[in-house]
């Protein structure tokens, strides 16, 4: 049964860019708040800069099932580029949201969703990552906007879960630690729409 | 006791190995099944098992290395998918027809051509006769729970066969979910101590493992094998009961899902077993006479026990993820009709070849196939028995 409480989160992303490494990232803050989660990825060729697609369902419930997502609540798009390329709406709920990189506002991109009614989100992922980090790295980000538009996790709580996930994946380098905890804040500020 | 996790199945496969700690293993990567040897050599690497992690320049050579292991008297492990099983096809019958207890961890993928890395069961479908034991699972939880069991299953005297677990590659292999893990402690209790009676390294008892058998003993042998099979049946159950005292889980030769009452019912393996529950709740809530049968152990085939499940149906779809190229319907359905023949009053069946290469099945595909079983028991007409599904016709 397709439960009440169950939002369904599509990512759209190129080989590479992390939206795997986001959507698990999600499924893991999902599960440390207490929910059923899914998270997968949806592999075409493997190759670099390709077209990927990853899923997310986080529910009270457990979830049997197995299938793509097909009617989305959130859409997140981290590559403004596969805009036009991907039907990125497709199915995609009036009352979810999507959230796109890129450096336009909400205004500017809705003609491009093919005429998508419900909210549009953007936030501009990879200069945040370039002025914290040094690099373009759109995943931690999007994420953190994904957060904030959904609240499918409380963010505060989810600022503290990564916190510690950070502290356990760079346990070799400890100072990119509070580089990626200011990415994830000012992306929660950032994000309009 | 127990600890909540989330993990893919291909972690959990890795995590059951460590806990399990086996002697050897015969690695060698291939997509989907890559992560189960990755993971498990950081566990060799961080010193948390003892096993010899022997890396090797072919599937054919880690299979080999299993054999080679389990003949000297250890347990051993290796994972695979697709053309790396393919290529371990003459040592998956070494292995059976030596009797030899290796635990293989199969997550299922596309054969070649055309070339594809996505989730059916062609693979592990080429090899359902090579002797093995086949144990499926529909999600992380089922697989990692057969893993677990798999080593006390091959182990049982009278039964001595290799065991390939199987998941549905990405699916599952990829998928991250929540996950219930034994502790440590208790995946060891449960697995126990092997001691085989015949092995290679006792060298007081010298004995040859895998000469030429002449054609006066070649098919006894080929019967105590089959006979071993047909063993195997109690022993997965007996060890089943085992595991279910442990962790509460239950599990047999397949699980019935509403079944009470069904008339119309899906016969099928693996994670679109998940799907479609969640299609048969819908179509429960407004009344149709829905159910499934999820199929757990397809080696060896529970065929009485499952045409006694099936017994009061009208009509049958039996769903597989698999060609096969019979002409005639995929092996799963082979199976499953056989089995029905039986039966005084039998169910009409059809067979419905789905999701080959990973082509994906929501629970909208289900519920139209439920449809045209709703059609199949009133009419009584099957119509075409051999279709497949989701395929945009030329």
């Amino acid at each position: 049964m397709n439960h009440q409480d169950m939002v369904e989160i599509r990512w759209h992303g190129r080989g590479g860019q992390g939206a795997k490494t986001a959507c698990l990232l999600l499924a893991d803050a999902a599960f440390s708040s207490g929910k059923y989660v899914q998270g997968f990825p949806e592999y075409g060729p493997e190759r670099s800069g390709a077209p990927i697609t990853a899923y997310n369902r986080i529910s009270t419930q457990r979830c049997n099932i197995h299938s793509n997502i097909y009617e989305p609540d959130y859409v997140v798009v981290v590559d403004e580029g596969l805009i036009g390329c991907v039907d990125v709406t497709a199915g995609l709920k009036e009352t979810g949201a999507i959230i796109i990189n890129t450096a336009k506002s909400p205004d500017e991109v809705r003609p491009l969703l093919r005429g998508y009614q419900g909210r549009v989100c953007t936030i501009d992922a990879n200069r945040i990552s370039k002025e914290i980090l040094g690099k373009v790295f759109p995943n931690t980000p999007m994420l953190a906007a994904c957060v904030k538009v959904s609240q499918v996790v409380d963010p505060e709580k989810f600022k503290a879960d990564m916190e510690e996930s950070f502290r356990h994946k760079f346990a070799t380098k400890p100072q990119v630690i509070a580089g990626n905890m200011k990415v994830l804040t000012q992306s929660m500020e950032e994000v309009q729409g | 006791m127990a600890h909540l996790d989330r993990l893919s199945g291909n972690e959990a496969v890795a995590v059951a190995m460590r806990q399990i700690d086996p002697d050897v293993m015969g690695a060698f990567p291939i997509t989907p099944s890559t992560e189960i040897p990755q993971y498990f050599a950081q566990y060799v690497a961080d010193g948390k098992v003892h096993t010899e992690l022997v890396t090797v320049e072919s599937e054919h050579s880690s299979m080999s290395v299993c054999i080679g292991a389990a003949a000297a008297g250890g347990r051993a492990v290796s994972a695979t998918s697709s053309a790396g099983l393919a290529l371990m096809y003459e040592l998956l019958y070494v292995a059976a027809s030596s009797r030899l207890p290796i635990v293989l961890a199969v997550s299922t993928r596309a054969l070649t051509g055309p070339i594809n890395i996505n989730n059916d069961h062609s693979d592990a479908m080429g090899a359902r006769d090579s002797g093995w034991i086949q144990i499926y699972a529909e999600n992380n939880q089922e697989v990692y729970d057969n893993y677990v069991q798999a080593f006390p299953i091959a182990e049982t005297a009278g039964v001595r066969l290799p065991v390939m677990i199987c998941m549905d590659g990405f699916i599952t292999s990829h998928a991250v979910e929540n996950i219930e893990m034994l502790e440590d402690q208790q995946v060891k209790d449960f697995v126990g101590e092997y001691n085989p009676e015949h092995f290679l390294l006792n060298s007081k008892q010298p004995l040859a493992v895998g000469p030429y058998d002449v054609t006066n003993y070649y098919m006894e042998h080929k019967k105590q094998e089959a006979e071993a099979m047909k063993d195997a049946k109690q022993a997965i159950l007996d060890v089943a009961k085992r595991f279910e005292e442990m962790s509460g889980r239950k599990y047999g030769f397949f699980e019935e899902y509403r079944m009470e009452d069904a008339e119309e019912a899906l016969v099928l393996i693996g994670s679109t077993a998940g799907t479609a529950k969640a299609a048969v709740d819908e179509l429960r809530a407004q009344g149709r006479k829905v159910g499934l049968v999820k199929v757990r152990v397809f080696r060896p085939f529970p065929a009485k026990e499952l045409a006694q499940a099936l017994s009061r149906c009208k009509a049958v779809a039996v769903m597989d993820k698999c060609e096969g190229f019979s002409a005639c319907g995929g092996p799963l359905f082979a199976e499953t009709r056989s089995a029905l023949y039986d039966l005084e009053n039998r169910p009409k069946a059809i067979s419905i070849v789905y999701g080959l290469g990973g082509r994906d099945v929501s629970t909208t595909d289900i519920k139209k196939l439920y449809d045209r079983l709703e059609n199949i028991a009133e009419t009584g007409e099957t119509g075409e028995i051999y279709t497949h599904m989701g395929v945009r016709e030329a």
